[in-house]
């Protein structure tokens, strides 16, 4: 786990700084199917793609795009254009189940501790720091996406 | 990515985030994550540790089986942390 000492003193005075959103008040789903009946798609915020997908820019108060990763997908294909300098690359360069656990999620869908993998999953590249458009185009433009392919829950991973 | 959860959570999709630093996600509050141990950069842990991917992986979304009201804030109790 990391801690504010981890980070740069950069990034350090932007967090003692920062005025973080929540979306409030908490929206919360108390039940649904049974976890063996759900079907999960991964949400990762590590700026993954695949590399005929647009890389992830360094502008201004973060990308707010994403980026349809397929359930076909092998996480090995997958290449990492997230901009920040602040998290150690060398796992997810050497196994992207690291941050996207699509290898994992299959294996447990087959073992039926899961109902069913999504067909699509979704990247992020986090470090936004003005989130306004995300919040209110491009993560409702995700969810409407992953209601549409039905499903039930979402795992998110950050780096 | 809390942000992010708490959007899917409106439209009616469950979420469970994994979190490597705890001092954002106690701000931005999203409704269920799994702290884990690991250095930004690993929220699953080691590479080429399937095993390990796995149990933080269940670990995550057994939260889903805790009733509200969230938030829901829980740590991954693995016993070697090492990378």
């Amino acid at each position: 786990m990391a801690d504010l000492s981890d980070l740069s003193l950069r990034d350090r005075l932007w967090y003692h700084t920062y005025r973080f959103r929540r979306v409030e008040p908490l929206p919360w789903v108390e039940s649904g199917p049974p976890l063996s009946g759900s079907r999960v798609a991964l949400i990762t915020t590590a700026g993954l793609h695949l590399p005929t997908q647009p890389p992830f820019q360094k502008v201004k108060g973060g990308d707010f795009s994403y980026r349809v990763i397929p359930a076909s997908t092998s996480p090995r294909e997958l290449v990492c254009t997230h901009p920040s300098g602040s998290w150690d690359r060398a796992g997810v360069a050497a196994d992207p189940n690291v941050a996207f656990p699509l290898d994992r999620l299959r294996e447990m869908a087959e073992r039926g501790e899961v109902g069913e993998v999504s067909p699509v999953h979704l990247s992020f590249q986090g470090s936004i720091t003005a989130p306004l458009r995300l919040l209110r185009q491009t993560a409702p433009e995700a969810a409407d996406l992953l209601l549409k392919e039905e499903v039930h829950v979402a795992l998110l991973t950050p780096v | 990515m809390g942000l992010i959860a708490g959007v899917l959570e409106e439209r009616g999709i469950r979420s469970v985030c994994l979190s490597t630093f705890a001092p954002i996600m106690e701000q931005v509050r999203p409704p269920r994550w799994l702290d884990v141990p690991f250095p930004l950069g690993y929220p699953l842990g080691r590479a080429g540790d399937a095993e390990l991917q796995t149990r933080i992986l269940r670990s995550a979304l057994e939260l889903l089986e805790e009733a509200g009201p969230g938030p829901i804030r829980r740590q991954f109790s693995g016993e070697d942390h090492k990378l």
